[in-house]
């Protein structure tokens, strides 16, 4: 296969904007999402630097009271809608599946485009929201207060109702080209497990998210034209928003975390340099986990007046999830067992993310649990809980995925010191932040607070300075990242010794993916690759053994 | 040693020794009969929290550290699944959150079966302040309770969802305008607590703070009596300026010349206010009296129309009293 520096890949075929924009290369699609959810990222990132300094000092520190609500607000609404749920499926997804599945594309390339138009205009009509006015009700909108506030509140919600279009068209593209497109030799259970997360995840978008549109549509009914659904004062029921509304963003949850997980069972197998241990209790998990994620939802209620025998009904339900959860931990655990570790920056990842989302699992059975639920309910115990699942789980997981898939991506290499220092700041300023706010949430400290009482003071300003040292971290990162794409050491192949079919391609891989049809042989059959100093990468001992034309000698 | 000592020596171990009031490294003072018990399962699930954090750190450090990757070297050939090893691991977490489960949902009835000899206190929430109403129709802004005695709460709000939240009691219950919500405690031990809204509802939401005040054995009797009779007792413009604090005002208006939500009562009267439809009035009686019951009909330029109206909620009476309180602020201002 030729991997010359000089053969025309899919950054280099075809030029100009309008090349990108209307591309339907799966690749290309990916990297316009990776750009577009990190400046999102980075814009969440900005509004949460705010908020935290803000919370400097108890009472005014650099902002109003209002200015304050506005910036949690977003920053809420940005990071969840606008990165950390397209996040992974849509920029590393998008990527990766159809070159996991030696495939030339998606299923559906023109769907997969209109999902990322669908996806800036959504951002456009969050950033006019944001311009004209923004939005003060927290990111979950909870009626009545949002659908009586002055702020700019129909323009965010069809923002966030036309995300969920390109949600599902992601999700809708996901599911057919897995049932459709898999190679010859993959079965199901021969799927890279980064494909189940895919796939779990694509099942709750095209479930749930058209609840959350019809939810967001019936909100801006009642603001637009005084329909009484959930305000008391028109004849509606505040709290039945709630449901709607959480019978899809619990799933969400899930959407964000499912494909983070696959991302882990990837690494962890490469970089221990064994197969993944537990394959099928790790697939179903994925899928337990998903049909699950729907029937969780009142766990969000328990405080809402809502009858006991619901709140036992759902606090019963909501431990469930935590079994495939634990199950998988358990799995990455065993795979490290008489491994062959090596601590390249993805795996830094994989330790962060173990660490991280170990405290946020184990953290979430105090809020299952009824009772110990009604104290910590709503303050900063679930606030530090849901970072360390969204942040230490997911956005550790996609920082790990983005470090190993980078080299395929750009077809160069990063500086390891410099990701290895970022990593460490990420992991210790993350800690220091979050960490900080279960002991404040567990002693009282109501969430979404502009002024807090004296007692909580030393705990806020070292939370506050634990979020400075993190945006060191990502500052640092996006400095050595952008400085591989001019110049960085070329990538081989294979730079890791993965045995997934991404890496039969070079990297970066040409607009048509491969050259020849793959054969799907065991994707964690590691034993199969042996380092070949010439390249500098990792060969096959066998190269015709994944080859159809060749009969396959696997 | 047995398995309740373990989790002791463990919670003890994350959560520190507990002071008197039954505070401690987590959790705030216990100040409720439930307290107690709801510490416990957090203590409790802090214990197996601790537990598996370690376990996992700990075989993620060992690992690391005796299988890194030296030149040369590849994996130990070892089976990539175990069905026994699997299900135990399934297994072991089931029991654990029904364990856990159930001593929660147990907890859980036990804070939300009020006794059936329970006081009780209306409660109303507004952005942004709270009012108790006592049996005998006193009203507070901060909530007076007597120690040793079963309390029941009837909530309701007049505007958007807010939540009640004593950390002291680890009593929490949201307060849904159009419907009541009910909540119930028995303080244990006198004293005075912090009463946060624990659900977001706007701009001042973190100043949506009242006091829970714990009165020793047949004090709370003594303090309702004397409150409730402070237009007797007290001159009408220390009656008003109660009023002023207690009602809510103040939560909106200052009296010391800063804008807050609503313009400053410092020295208004007998000026004149000009408003949003261009028009202007000298305040006196009866702008103010309009204004307290009628607030949208003239709203002062440069405010929002969002005080709510005290139709129905201030006596002739108690709105006389106010006005006298907000004449003497302006005397105040024009002695100096």
């Amino acid at each position: 296969m030729a991997t010359g520096p000089d053969r025309s890949n899919y950054l280099t075929t075809g030029r100009g904007v309008l090349s990108w924009l209307f591309t339907l290369d799966h690749k290309r699609i990916g990297v316009m999402y990776l750009v577009a959810i990190t400046t999102s990222f980075f814009l969440g990132g900005v509004f949460a630097l705010l908020v935290r300094t803000e919370l400097l000092t108890p009472g005014q520190t650099i902002m109003t009271a209002d200015a304050y609500n506005k910036m949690f607000t977003l920053h809420g609404a940005v990071m969840i809608f606008l990165f950390i749920i397209p996040g992974i499926p849509a920029a590393l997804g998008n990527f990766v599946l159809p070159l996991m599945l030696g495939a030339k594309d998606v299923a559906l390339p023109r769907l997969n485009l209109t999902s990322f138009w669908f996806w800036m205009i959504g951002a456009v009509f969050a950033l006019v929201s944001i311009i004209v006015g923004a939005v003060d009700t927290g990111w979950t909108f909870y009626t009545p207060y949002s659908t009586t506030t002055g702020t700019a509140v129909i323009s965010m919600t069809l923002g966030v109702f036309i995300l969920g279009f390109s949600s599902i068209f992601t999700g809708l593209n996901f599911i057919v080209t897995i049932h459709k497109m898999r190679p010859e030799g993959m079965t199901w259970f021969r799927m890279p497990l980064f494909l189940w997360g895919l796939y779990s995840t694509a099942i709750i978008q095209v479930l749930a998210t058209p609840v959350l549109g019809i939810t967001l549509l019936l909100l801006v009914a009642e603001r637009a034209l005084g329909i009484g659904i959930f305000d008391p004062t028109l004849g509606g029921d505040p709290v039945l928003f709630q449901h709607f509304f959480w019978f899809y963003s619990h799933p969400a949850v899930y959407i964000m975390i499912l494909p983070a997980m696959g991302v882990i069972s990837e690494l962890v197998s490469v970089f221990s340099g064994k197969h993944i241990f537990g394959y099928r209790f790790i697939a179903w998990s994925s899928i337990a986990i998903a049909l699950l994620s729907f029937l969780v939802w009142g766990h969000h209620m328990f405080t809402s007046g809502q009858s006991g025998i619901t709140n036992m009904i759902f606090s019963a339900l909501t431990f469930s999830v935590a079994i495939p959860s634990a199950v998988k931990v358990f799995n990455w655990l065993a795979t490290m067992y008489k491994g062959s570790i090596r601590l390249a920056a993805p795996m830094l990842y994989v330790l962060s993310f173990l660490f991280l989302f170990a405290i946020g699992g184990l953290t979430g059975l105090f809020l299952g649990a009824l009772s110990t639920d009604i104290h910590l309910h709503d303050t900063y115990f679930v606030v530090a809980h849901f970072h360390y699942v969204m942040f230490g789980g997911t956005v550790i997981a996609f920082l790990g995925g983005l470090h190993y898939w980078w080299p395929k991506m750009f077809g160069r290499m990063y500086s390891e010191r410099w990701a290895q220092l970022a990593a460490l700041l990420v992991f210790v300023g993350f800690n220091l932040t979050f960490f900080t706010q279960f002991v404040m949430g567990s002693h009282g400290m109501p969430r979404r607070y502009y002024n807090y009482v004296e007692e909580f003071t030393t705990l806020h300003q070292a939370s506050t300075v634990g979020s400075y040292v993190l945006a060191l971290g990502f500052f640092i990162m996006a400095g050595y990242l952008l400085h591989s794409l001019v110049r960085g050491a070329p990538a081989p192949a294979n730079p890791w010794g993965s045995a997934t079919l991404e890496w039969e391609t070079t990297s970066p891989p040409p607009a048509g993916n491969f050259d020849v049809e793959l054969l799907a042989g065991d994707p964690y059959d590691l034993d199969a690759l042996r380092y070949d100093p010439g390249v500098g990468g990792w060969v096959r001992k066998d190269p015709r053994s994944i080859l159809v034309a060749a009969g396959g000698a696997g | 040693m047995n398995s309740t000592g373990l989790v002791q020596m463990l919670s003890v171990l994350a959560a520190g020794l507990p002071d008197d009031d039954g505070s401690s490294f987590w959790m705030p003072p216990q100040v409720s009969t439930v307290a107690q018990g709801v510490d416990w399962l957090f203590n409790f699930i802090l214990a197996i929290s601790v537990f598996f954090f370690l376990l996992i750190v700990v075989l993620m450090v060992i690992f690391v550290l005796r299988y890194r990757h030296r030149e040369g070297e590849s994996a130990e050939p070892s089976t990539s699944h175990n069905m026994a090893l699997e299900v135990t691991w399934t297994a072991i977490p089931v029991v654990i959150v029904i364990v856990i489960f159930v001593f929660g949902f147990k907890g859980f009835l036990d804070m939300s079966t009020p006794p059936a000899n329970a006081y009780e206190i209306l409660v109303e929430g507004q952005k942004w302040s709270w009012t108790f109403t006592y049996p005998n129709g006193y009203v507070d802004s901060d909530l007076h309770v007597p120690v040793d005695r079963p309390v029941r709460l009837v909530m309701g709000s007049r505007d958007v969802i807010h939540s009640l939240y004593i950390p002291a009691f680890r009593v929490k219950m949201d307060v849904v305008p159009g419907r009541y919500s009910k909540a119930w405690f028995e303080a244990t031990r006198p004293g005075e607590y912090d009463l946060f809204c624990a659900e977001y509802c706007g701009t001042s939401h973190s100043g949506m703070i009242a006091h829970v005040v714990v009165h020793p054995v047949g004090e709370f009797e003594t303090w309702l009596e004397k409150a409730s009779n402070f237009l007797d007792t007290m001159s009408p413009v220390d009656a008003g300026r109660k009023l002023f604090q207690v009602r809510g005002c103040q939560q909106c208006h200052s009296v010391d010349g800063s804008s807050k939500t609503g313009p400053t009562l410092l020295g208004v009267w007998g000026r004149p206010a000009s408003f949003t439809d261009s028009s202007t009035t000298v305040v006196d009686e009866n702008y103010i009296r309009q204004s307290i019951l009628e607030p949208q009909a003239r709203v002062v330029a440069g405010f929002e129309p969002v005080m709510p109206t005290y139709q129905g909620r201030l006596s002739d009476p108690e709105i006389l009293a106010v006005i006298e309180y907000l004449k003497s602020l302006d005397a105040a201002s024009s002695e100096e």
